[in-house]
């Protein structure tokens, strides 16, 4: 199937978040794709706030049944959360579980004043009451495939459908 | 029938840390990486994290100690878990079937994870390999055999100031005949590709053949530090220092304590490590102990990462 272009879809993101972006405006991306998203848009909207990321892996709801992901990174929020005005960024927002997970380890930083959700694709699928503010597009996609954003050496962003239960 | 290496599943999986003794170099740069994520929750306001809510660990200690178990602790709090200890003093003819009767009695009542010190050698295996396979176990030292999670924080502490273990000359000092310690470093040492791993010691204080296990032998501070990146010391146990292996603490410090004098002979950034508790004036000045190369506070905190990082992988699998 044809998916659309990553680029196209971060422009138009990138467009929609603009008109809200103001001086208290912090960015946090969940890794990997949302973190290679948040660090985009900081660039491109001249965020002042330092870009925080999150890796959600020590709050997920499904240790029980995987375990621990094998390749945790180091989340780092390097602005005081307290009172933050924080754009949550992730590249597919499906279940809504790695945003609660990611609501979960920001909570535990500091009470943000607001967060809202921004999100490249929204498959749809929630299993949670969780939505985005900004979303470039809605796509309708089967079940049994994993949608994930692809990062080239020269930053060049793709999107690429996977079958789930194989590894990547 | 015992299991030699209970550790990992026939899929590769850990199950139990017992030893750095033939876990693959993949498996402890995992643990490492973990830590360092944990290293981040660490610094932050809230240092816990909801990963082992509602987990049980029981902190087995038939031997006294109170900095490895107090780590043990602090980081299964920070995970979230529900920590028991027990601190279970046992007596010469108490071995065996008494230690693994305790071991039922807890597991009877829904225990997760073991992490046991034990004097004897092998007790955190037997144990392991008596438990329900959905039981973890962590070995926090067995006699003179095993410390892996020490040795872990060491490999830590290394790559934090060192960066890369390809390129490092290493030098473990002191009883290296008597330490878990240094067992554990040796082999995760070589495992994560150390070129050059140097012991340290008086002839007393070397077990035999210890160049099988990869290293070089000196019995020389002078030759063995030179171009040395780090020091690993080791605690001289007050028990030892009685007996043939030693003439007395003032004659060790002097061939063997680390002094400014000696320490001038490694390399000018080299880090000085210990595994702590340290006898000053014994087998480190204290000078060198509270001195700008001196990374020995900085294991101490790393250690409570690599020990979250140990129960989460672990609790996972």
């Amino acid at each position: 199937m044809q998916l659309p272009d990553a680029e196209v879809l971060y422009k138009d993101l990138e467009e929609k978040i603009r008109v809200d972006c103001d001086k208290d405006t912090a960015l946090i991306g969940i890794h990997t794709g949302g973190a290679w998203l948040a660090e985009r848009l900081h660039h491109a909207l001249g965020i002042t706030q330092p870009l925080g990321t999150l890796d959600v892996s020590f709050y997920r709801d499904d240790f029980d049944k995987v375990g621990l992901h094998s390749e945790v990174k180091r989340s780092t929020i390097p602005f005081e959360v307290e009172g933050a005005h924080i754009i949550l960024v992730d590249d597919v927002l499906n279940t809504g579980r790695t945003v609660r997970a990611a609501i979960n380890e920001m909570f535990d930083y500091g009470r943000p004043a607001r967060i809202s959700l921004a999100t490249l694709v929204d498959r749809g699928g929630r299993e949670l009451p969780i939505a985005a503010k900004y979303t470039a597009i809605e796509l309708t996609l089967p079940a049994d495939k994993m949608l994930v954003l692809k990062r080239e050496k020269s930053g060049k962003l793709s999107l690429v459908l996977h079958d789930k239960n194989l590894p990547e | 029938m015992i299991n030699k290496n209970p550790q990992l599943d026939e899929n590769g999986i850990l199950q139990h840390l017992l030893t750095t003794e033939g876990l693959p170099a993949s498996l402890l740069l995992r643990i490492l990486d973990t830590a360092e994520s944990f290293v981040g929750v660490t610094e932050r306001d809230v240092k816990k994290i909801p990963l082992l809510r509602g987990k049980s660990i029981f902190n087995l200690f038939f031997e006294p100690s109170t900095r490895t178990r107090t780590t043990f602790e602090i980081a299964a709090k920070r995970l979230s878990a529900d920590v028991i200890n027990l601190n279970i003093a046992v007596s010469a003819q108490s071995k065996g079937e008494r230690l693994l009767d305790t071991v039922n009695n807890l597991s009877a009542m829904n225990a997760d994870m073991f992490v046991v010190r034990h004097s004897q050698s092998g007790a955190a295996h037997l144990i392991a390999n008596h438990v329900r396979s959905d039981i973890h176990v962590i070995n926090a030292g067995d006699g003179s055999h095993a410390h892996p999670t020490q040795a872990l924080l060491d490999m830590f502490t290394i790559r934090h100031y060192k960066k890369d273990f390809r390129n490092l000359s290493v030098a473990i000092i002191g009883d290296i005949l008597h330490s878990r310690v240094a067992r554990s470093q040796i082999h995760a040492l070589t495992t994560l590709g150390v070129p050059e791993v140097r012991v340290i010691a008086p002839k007393t204080l070397l077990p035999k053949m210890v160049e099988r296990l990869g290293v070089h032998v000196y019995h020389d501070m002078a030759k063995g530090l030179r171009n040395i990146d780090v020091l690993m010391m080791l605690r001289l146990q007050n028990e030892r220092m009685q007996g043939a292996n030693l003439p007395s603490p003032e004659e060790y410090f002097k061939y063997y304590g680390l002094t400014p004098e000696k320490l001038s002979l490694a390399r000018r950034n080299a880090i000085v490590m210990h595994p702590g508790p340290m006898n000053r004036g014994v087998e480190i000045d204290s000078s060198v102990a509270d001195g700008k190369q001196s990374v020995i506070l900085p294991q101490v905190t790393f250690g409570i990462a690599v020990r979250m990082a140990v129960m989460s992988i672990l609790a996972g699998n």
